[in-house]
């Protein structure tokens, strides 16, 4: 049916593309509403993933054991994704495809490198998020595809964490910035592996992979310690934001983006660091 | 298209142009018109419905997209003719509203929330009610009115102290 | 006036308005249905300016379903200009733009369809031809002689340029040791309610009358719209019953209602108007001021100030309906409640390319307060004094009431220095300056507010003869009509629309203590505009004081003629007659007496008992002037403005994250003295739901436009109106200062929070920005802007 036209559309939770048809800046002649088909409506744990089905409602993502449990960022990014009513009804696949540059799922999804399946036609597609969103409300899919499911690695380490922070002019609107931080410690809270990223800042959530490395290997001191240390961590952090050209709008310069991304990758560090320390090691 | 809508426990069968959202459905076919139109882009939340008796924003769905659910309106909460619900009634003691104009969706997310939790803390309640746009009372009586509801429906059906 | 203690009058009772609501069958403009009505969808120029050339409408009207298209030409031929308040013959208003449209969203045309989605459809395919024109979007810039005039004929962009002089100013600035100037821009925003406006109109031609059914505030309405169609008054009927959806100002819906009746009277059908939100913010005309204050003072060592300047300069928007007044009504309250001698005041209106103002919640007094209010401050910091003590100096003390201000209003009543003693006290000032202290040795930017402003109410428009001499407008008025039916049931009447403001139960309450039975026992009612006595509608905060005092009057009215029917039925003299609880009794022998059901009847129905010259029947009413108004203004502008003034403190404790700006109210407290209370719960929603305005206002809400001359804040999206996570807990602390003007001491508070939270705000902003040797100038206090003010002081210090 997609194949048919391009003024044909999919609509699931239709939390965004109903307000753009009602300003009449999405014009569809048709809609295939996709909502129910409960193919696509899953939560499903595999050995190295989750696996969440396109029209699994964000409202479960926030709820469910297993994401809870499993993809812990992907858990505490949710309450950010707009209001309860909102999340009612909105899909996991409606937020990706929108690809709001502020979009809260999209970061996690960048940050922790998920992959985005679609099928288009009899073909299906296994893309990195990282190259399925390529610029503000752009992706590859074409009027024709139909992202199917997203799948979130699964991090095995024992002792690990999440933060997010994000600032918008009111609680859960678009944010000007935010920014996450999964980190998971050795036995010495020394830090194994660090993944971190900012959205809100360019046109596409960014991932900061040279800074992760940077960090990584790093002794529990660098992320806890006193004033020199912290000022130590915001110069690396400061250096790898530098290195971003941010939006600027009506609501935020540049520079402003540029600082509030710092200090929220700071704050989203330092939750991360804490929550991961709170856990015991595993006996193996 | 043709529908069949269950709105406060009643069955419609309707013939619907897709388009037609289900806000403007509820108000112009069923003439419940206890939903209102505040923005229609699903930011005011002056349209909220409960839909399987969870707050949704009823601009943002299509008439079409509600067959099959069990719709909730503010018309399908008061308990008979005359009377109030603990929450109503709530709102009305601490004059939770002015122009009405939101009340109907803040009674709606009222009850929502005290279905599934009881004895809300004030974060929480305004945490409900944050998708809610009111532009008279400024919360405070809002707020009130649903720790005050809150706080009769856990003292109804309690067994009287002992003497 | 009466006095405590009152049997209803300031009991907490319920208002009896919200039972309809919370279940839904409030009775909103959209909600009303006529058979066969159809659907208005408006087509918006999308420049600044530009002349309009052609309106094609072949093509939409060949759209199935639709059934008209109107242009500016044809209403324009078939109505009267809408009326300005100024004196501007050479700036006219219509509905739709004839040849010229002079902002971005101004309406063209009108497309009637059977459904609202068909209009709009259709609306896409009306073509018009436009040559886009010069346009000027910056208030100053227009006030300059060389920016291109909105309205070519009338030559320029001034519409007002008047200067006052009370007092001996000049010389006040020369005796005195010390002065300052400063300038601060309150920016464009609203009110902006959740119901955007509608009108449902529909004319009978057998009858000859228009129907409205509107979501409207406005004085007049029904005069205004017969007058723009060219009907007698008597040929249009506004239903006061239909409930309005928030309005706190802006619903003066003029224009609406001439499309909607023009097109009903043309087609022959109901017509409904209902502003889509896109519609609403950028055509509906309801912004708000847009105003520079530029202001000097000269005080002395104490900080205590002589003498005050103060230029406000507001951009109006291309037309100009009442909103200019918004400079003339806080003449009435210029000084603010401060003892300042003199006030050389000059009121500039211009016009740019921007969407029309229109009233806006206390008329231009909120603006203006922040100015007052930021004078004090500024003075507080050059004396190095503490800002309360500043306050404390400056205000007028209770014992110098009634006090005339230099501009001729009197204040009827206050004690301020009481008022603030409580807040202060209930907030315990010297620990929240410790907790002040406190976050900012932990890196948080942190400050604390004040602000001390009045609320004129009862509502007056003097400031109409003020700002234009061809208009000798004097009276203000409200009614009410009383009548006992033979049952013995009371009902009474209110005059027009309500928002929520809980009239109903203020009427029930006042007649319910003046004849002495329960107030939920007397039913009011809203009669339509045919069957109506004068009112203004609920603006100015006037009606606890108009309505309530005309209630008031009818109610004795009615006492004195029971009390008299008993007096001869009794065969007593009228002042051995005591009335109570409904029945009136011989004060010397009190079983003689006559019940309410026995007066009722022998007015009703024995004419033969009644006293010579008495009328049957038991219907009162009373037609009741604005307490001190009905004087034209001095040569010099001197004038009593409004007759009430009520008092406001604002104390809070801001937080801000210096690095991301974002605020945080910690606490707040509002110390508030309107006279006696008629209903504690009415006013604590007005005084909570102003503060959220007042919170908007100085934090969030912003009509902001790009050098394109478009509006940015388009939606819900953009404009940004706080939702119950932005408004802290707020803490009122009372106080009562009875009115002498009054039928029990009342004052007004519909526009009190509103008056005072955005000038306190931007009191805690700057002392939380003091360290860093910064002020902000500007409401709205945007986020980002902050930050970005705070990360550049930081560089600078560095």
């Amino acid at each position: 049916m997609l194949a048919a036209g391009d003024d044909v559309r999919l609509i699931a939770g239709g939390q965004t593309l109903v307000p753009l048809m009602a300003m009449r800046l999405a014009r569809p002649k048709r809609l295939i509403d996709i909502a129910r088909i409960a193919e696509l409506a899953f939560v499903r744990g595999e050995p190295d993933a989750v696996v969440i089905g396109a029209t699994t409602k964000q409202c479960i993502l926030e709820r469910d054991p297993l994401i809870r449990g499993q993809v812990p960022l992907l858990a505490k990014v949710m309450p950010f994704v707009g209001h309860a009513p909102i999340r009612a009804r909105g899909t996991i696949g409606g937020s990706l495809a929108n690809a709001d540059p502020a979009a809260e799922i999209a970061l996690a999804a960048i940050i922790l490198d998920a992959t985005v399946v679609y099928r288009d036609g009899d073909k299906e597609v296994e893309i990195r998020a990282f190259d399925f969103l390529t610029g503000p409300m752009m992706t590859v899919l074409s009027p024709s595809s139909c992202l199917t499911c997203v799948r979130f690695p699964i991090w095995r380490e024992a002792r690990m964490g999440v933060g997010f922070h994000e600032v918008s002019a009111r609680r859960s609107d678009f944010a000007f910035a935010s920014a996450g931080a999964q980190i998971a410690l050795d036995e010495n809270s020394a830090c194994r592996r660090l993944a971190l990223g900012v959205g809100a800042v360019t046109s596409v959530p960014l991932r900061l992979d040279t800074l992760a490395r940077t960090l990584e290997g790093r002794e529990g001191y660098a992320f806890e310690g006193g004033a020199a240390e912290q000022s130590k961590l915001r110069d690396a952090v400061a250096a790898a934001i530098a290195e971003i050209e941010p939006l600027s709008d009506l609501h935020a310069s540049a520079d402003y983006r540029r600082r509030a991304a710092t200090t929220l990758l700071m704050r989203a560090i330092a939750d991360a660091y804490r929550a991961a320390k709170g856990r015991a090691t595993r006996a193996h | 298209m043709r529908i069949e809508l269950s709105v406060n426990g009643t069955a419609h069968p309707l013939e619907v142009e897709p388009r037609m959202s289900l806000l403007d459905c509820l108000r112009e076919r069923l003439l419940l018109t206890g939903a209102h139109a505040g923005c229609e882009h699903g930011v005011c939340g002056a349209c909220t419905v409960l839909v399987d008796g969870v707050p949704i924003r009823s601009c943002l769905m299509f008439a079409v997209q509600a067959d099959g659910y069990a719709i909730t309106t503010i018309e399908g909460i008061a308990p008979g003719p005359g009377e109030l619900s603990p929450v109503q009634d709530a709102f009305c003691e601490t004059h939770g509203l002015q122009c009405g104009y939101c009340t109907p969706a803040m009674v709606l997310t009222a009850h929502a929330l005290l279905a599934g939790n009881p004895a809300p803390t004030r974060a929480e309640i305004v945490e409900a009610i944050s998708g809610n746009i009111c532009r008279c009372t400024g919360y405070a009586q809002i707020v009130e009115a649903i720790a005050l509801a809150a706080e009769r429906m856990r003292g109804l059906n309690q067994p009287a102290p002992a003497p | 006036m009466s006095g405590p203690p009152f049997r209803f009058i300031s009991s907490d009772r319920r208002v009896r308005e919200d039972r309809r609501f919370v279940v839904g069958k409030g009775r909103f403009a959209a909600d009303v249905v006529l058979p066969g009505t159809r659907h208005v969808a408006v087509v918006g120029c999308p420049y600044p300016a530009a002349r309009i050339l052609a309106v094609h409408t072949a093509e939409a009207l060949a759209v199935p379903g639709v059934h008209y298209v109107l242009i500016g030409r044809e209403l324009a031929a078939a109505t009267q200009p809408l009326l300005a308040g100024l004196d501007t013959p050479k700036v006219p208003r219509r509905p739709l733009a004839v040849d010229v449209a002079r902002y971005a969203g101004e309406w063209v045309a009108a497309v009637v369809a059977d459904t609202r989605a068909l209009a709009e459809d259709a609306a896409e395919f009306v073509r018009v031809d436009y040559e886009p024109l010069p346009f000027v979007l910056d208030g100053e810039e227009a006030f300059a002689s060389d920016s291109p005039p909105v309205h070519a004929e009338h030559g320029s962009n001034v519409l007002l340029d008047r200067t006052f002089t009370w007092g001996e100013v000049e010389q006040h600035f020369s005796q005195s040791p010390h002065q300052l100037s400063f300038r601060v821009t309150w920016g464009r925003s609203s009110t902006v309610p959740v119901e955007t406006f509608a009108v449902l109109a529909s004319w009978d031609p057998w009858r000859e009358i228009l129907d409205v059914y509107a979501s409207v505030q406005m004085p007049r309405f029904a005069e205004q719209a017969a007058l723009a169609l060219n009907l007698p008054g008597s040929c249009v009927r506004v239903h006061n019953d239909v409930d309005v959806g928030g309005s706190y100002g802006v619903k003066r819906g003029i224009k609406h209602a001439v499309v909607a009746g023009y097109l009903s009277r043309r087609l022959g059908f109901p017509i409904r108007l209902i502003e889509d939100r896109l519609e609403n913010m950028r055509g509906g005309d309801g912004h708000g001021p847009e105003r520079n204050f530029d202001v000097a003072i000269a005080f002395d060592e104490r900080g205590v100030i002589r003498s005050m300047k103060m230029r406000a300069l507001d951009n109006v928007g291309a037309y100009a309906g009442r909103s200019p007044f918004q400079l003339g009504k806080p003449i009435g309250a210029i000084v603010g409640p401060y003892r300042i001698d003199s006030v050389q005041y000059r009121a500039i209106a211009v016009t740019s390319n921007k969407t029309v103002q229109e009233a806006v919640r206390a008329f231009g007094q909120g603006p203006t307060n922040y100015a007052i209010e930021r004078a004090l401050e500024e003075v507080a910091r050059h004396r190095k004094l503490d800002r309360l003590e500043v306050r404390r100096r400056n205000l007028i003390r209770t014992e110098q009431f009634p006090y005339l201000i230099p501009s001729g209003t009197t204040y009827d009543s206050g004690d301020y220095h009481a008022v603030i003693d409580k807040v202060v006290a209930r907030a315990d000032y010297p620990g929240l300056i410790a907790e002040r202290d406190r976050l900012r040795a932990e890196g948080v930017l942190a400050g604390i507010g004040i602000a001390a402003c009045l609320e004129p109410s009862g509502a007056n428009s003097t400031f109409e003869p003020l700002l234009n001499p061809k208009n000798e407008t004097t009276a203000y008025t409200d009614s009410c009509r009383i009548n006992v039916d033979l049952s013995g049931a009371v009902t009474a009447t209110i005059h027009t629309l309500s928002a929520g403001q809980g009239h109903e139960t203020l009427v029930g309450s006042v007649i319910g203590e003046v004849i002495e039975i329960d107030p939920d026992r007397i039913r009011v009612v809203r009669p339509d505009s045919l069957a109506s006595l004068p009112s203004q509608s609920p603006v100015g905060s006037r009606m606890a004081i108009m309505l309530g005092g005309a209630a008031f009057h009818a109610a004795q009215k009615l006492k004195q003629r029971l009390t008299a029917i008993a007096a001869h039925d009794l065969k007593i003299p009228p002042g051995q007659a005591s009335y109570r609880d409904g029945d009136v009794c011989d004060e010397k022998n009190p079983t003689n007496r006559r019940t309410w059901t026995e007066l009722v009847t022998i007015a009703h129905r024995h004419f033969h008992r009644l006293p010579p010259g008495t009328e049957p029947g038991l219907a009162f009413t009373h037609v009741m002037q604005v307490p001190g108004g009905g004087r034209l203004p001095t040569a010099d502008g001197r004038v009593q403005m409004y007759p009430c003034f009520a008092f406001e403190f604002h104390l809070l404790l801001m937080a801000i994250d210096p690095d991301l700006g974002r605020p945080e109210i910690r606490r707040y407290f509002v110390g508030h003295d309107c006279g006696t209370v008629i209903n504690p719960k009415i006013v604590r929603g007005m005084t909570m739901g102003g503060i959220a305005h007042g919170i908007g206002a100085a934090l969030y809400e912003e009509f902001a436009y790009n050098a394109d001359g478009q509006l940015l804040a388009q939606s819900f999206m953009d404009y940004v109106l706080p939702s119950a996570h932005e408004i802290p807990p707020v803490e009122i602390v009372h106080h009562v200062t009875p009115s002498p003007h009054t039928v029990f001491g009342q004052k007004g508070s519909g526009e009190s929070g509103y008056l005072g939270a955005p000038a306190a705000i931007a009191s805690a902003v700057n002392d939380a920005l003091r360290p860093l040797g910064i002020t902000v100038n500007r409401l709205p206090i945007k986020m980002a802007q902050l930050a970005d003010l705070v990360a550049a002081a930081r560089a600078r210090n560095a």
